[in-house]
């Protein structure tokens, strides 16, 4: 309603022009578009509106000095690197899956793709002696390889992308299995044959904060999709498609090959993770990461991208994944049970979904 | 007499056993408005959509400056200079202005970081989405970043239309540009429809407003039974005459102008 009124305000700038010829000449001067006077409540409306992601930065750090008054141990800067690390992974995935959702779709299989990857890896490495590079890369091959697949069932099939990835999470999950013999693969024998392979669980020492290559690698990907997705023409073009595929096509964007590039580019992504996977989990292990798929959706919605589409910036999901690592650490040192954890991130995950529809409501 | 500029004989589009286009001619000249009327179901849509690439022909064939065209795609006729406005404008709501006007056909850098990295030159689309804007007298619109859902209808359609307007060289197609509009944002659109043949860019403007057809038509061409009726001038017509040709009530004395 706060929209509707702005739209239809008498003092607009469409309507103060009664004989638009003579009008054209002085409006050339910069003049204000939002001078009327609003409602504080309309204007943080507008305000969230231009600037999303101010709502999970807001509730990050509140959240951070709230656990931080909490418990003291919260503030070091150990702890605080260890959320980091534990976030590592599921953050890595979030930025695949928050391409996906800004095309208003949903990947339900970066997970499996993910813990499939990491067994392709190791078992090429550990069982095939292939060299450790070369398995990475094909698992990389791999990760690109289920990205198509999923982006052809969307594209060509015109499946839902919600159906299209539950079936190939399922499937993904059954080859994994196959092809792991559900067996784990020792962290001992990953040392010992394939080191490369726990890369990205490796520490370093950063004044005082103890960071992974893992962290390094989430950071580098989304400093990457931050710039392909604001700098470059391919992403103005996921947004549009998001946005409103109609209009993307009839503007001129061939529409399905930006959405068969996203679901791809996303496949990688869930492949580097699985390798990032490897080394924090020290071992591959078919089972594990079982909720990954759904913490990453989590980690976006919170970080303010819209489910619709279109709406939302790339870092937000980074800082969603933050938040909920932040109340995990946090509701833990102060010696809360773990289920207080899920009741908090459910209710972020409804509050965030609310916001973004109230947000919305701008447009209408 | 001129050429011209768009042209088109003897079209035919048939979709199983209904005939949308059977036989339509279509003239359009430099420089001129030129309105496409029809009842519903006449077949304007199908001979536009042909005219923009949407649509492919069975029959007949499409001249623009005298060459032969055949369009397969609305990308196709875009590159030959023909923009259409759509009636559902075909922007995207959360894009900002400026990435609005480039969507499809964006300007990267020069220079390394555009060559290797598609780095694009968001200053320069910036600049020109300004003076595209302000050339069509749309500069209330202040803020080139702003996202297109924050501004009114007849905003948007301006923002169409001076996309339309930047890169339709030869011809623009306007599908009901008022129809979704009040009274003043409609005054709006027609001057700037008005504004830009002054630029020398031919319009073909289709519009079931019968006022708004014959305020800024020179010619006006009636679409009955999917195909051309009649070419009017609107100085010598009414729009009642207009109407009585659409419906069939009314047989026109001469059969094209």
């Amino acid at each position: 309603m706060e929209a509707a009124a702005f739209l239809e305000n008498p003092e607009g700038p469409m309507s103060d022009i009664p004989d638009p010829v003579v009008e054209r000449n002085k409006t050339e001067t910069v003049a204000s578009f939002e001078h009327h006077s609003r409602g504080a409540l309309d204007r943080v409306q507008h305000f969230l509106h231009r600037f999303p992601t101010m709502v999970p930065v807001i509730v990050l750090v509140l959240s951070v000095i709230a656990f931080g008054l909490i418990s003291p141990n919260f503030f070091s800067a150990f702890n605080l690197s260890l959320i980091l690390q534990q976030v590592a992974v599921v953050g890595t995935l979030a930025a695949a899956q928050s391409l996906v959702i800004l095309t208003a779709g949903i990947d339900l299989s970066v997970g499996a793709v993910m813990v499939m990857v990491s067994v392709i890896m190791g078992k090429l490495s550990v069982d095939f002696g292939i060299p450790v590079p070369i398995a990475i890369v094909i698992g990389l091959v791999v990760g690109a390889g289920t990205g198509a697949l999923n982006g052809a069932l969307v594209t060509r099939l015109k499946l839902p992308p919600f159906i299209t990835t539950l079936g190939t999470w399922n499937i993904f999950l059954a080859l994994n299995y196959y092809l792991s013999n559900r067996e784990t693969i020792r962290s001992q024998t990953l040392d010992a044959e394939a080191p490369l392979l726990k890369l990205f669980g490796e520490r370093f020492n950063l004044g005082g904060a103890v960071l992974t290559y893992g962290v390094v690698l989430m950071l580098l990907v989304f400093a990457v999709l931050w710039y392909a997705l604001y700098q470059t023409a391919w992403g103005r073009r996921v947004y549009a498609v998001g946005d409103d595929p109609e209009a993307a096509a009839l503007a001129g964007i061939q529409t399905k090959r930006v959405l068969m590039s996203v679901y791809v580019v996303a496949g990688v992504i869930c492949a580097l993770a699985a390798w990032s996977s490897i080394g924090r989990v020290g071992s591959v292990s078919p089972t594990s990461f079982f909720e990954a798929n759904l913490e990453s959706i989590t980690a976006v919605v919170i970080g303010g991208i819209s489910l619709f589409g279109g709406r939302g910036s790339i870092l937000g999901p980074l800082i969603g994944a933050l938040i909920v690592g932040v109340f995990n650490s946090g509701l833990r040192l102060a010696g809360v049970d773990v289920l207080w954890q899920l009741f908090a991130t459910g209710w972020l995950i409804i509050v965030a979904v609310a916001i973004d529809q109230w947000i919305r409501k701008i447009s209408s | 007499m001129t050429e011209p500029l768009l042209y088109a004989r003897n079209l035919v589009k048939r979709y199983g056993r209904v005939t949308a286009m059977d036989h339509a001619d279509f003239d359009l000249y430099p420089g001129e408005i030129l309105a496409v009327i029809g009842d519903n179901g006449a077949g304007k849509s199908s001979l536009i959509k042909a005219l923009s690439g949407a649509v492919q022909p069975d029959e007949g064939e499409i001249r623009l400056d005298g060459q032969p065209v055949a369009f397969a795609s609305p990308l196709e006729a875009r590159k030959a200079g023909i923009e259409t406005v759509y009636q559902t404008l075909a922007l995207s709501p959360a894009l900002s202005i400026s990435d609005n006007m480039f969507m499809g056909r964006e300007i990267q850098r020069q220079g390394f970081m555009g060559k290797w990295f598609g780095m694009l030159d968001k200053p320069a689309m910036e600049a020109f989405s300004r003076q595209k804007l302000s050339e069509l007298g749309l500069m209330t619109i202040q803020n080139i970043s702003q996202p297109v859902e924050t501004l009114s209808g007849g905003q948007r359609q301006g923002v169409a239309v001076a996309r339309a307007a930047a890169f339709g060289s030869r011809v623009i197609i306007l599908d009901e540009p008022t129809a979704a509009l009040g009274v003043k944002e409609s005054r709006r659109v027609l001057d700037l429809i008005l504004d830009v043949r002054s630029r020398g860019i031919p319009i073909v403007l289709i519009s079931h407003n019968m006022p708004h057809v014959f305020e800024v038509a020179d010619r006006i061409h009636i679409h009955r039974l999917g195909r051309r009726l009649c070419v009017i001038n609107p100085k010598e017509h009414t729009m009642s005459d207009a109407v009585a040709y659409m419906t069939g009530a009314k047989v026109p004395e001469v059969l094209a102008a």
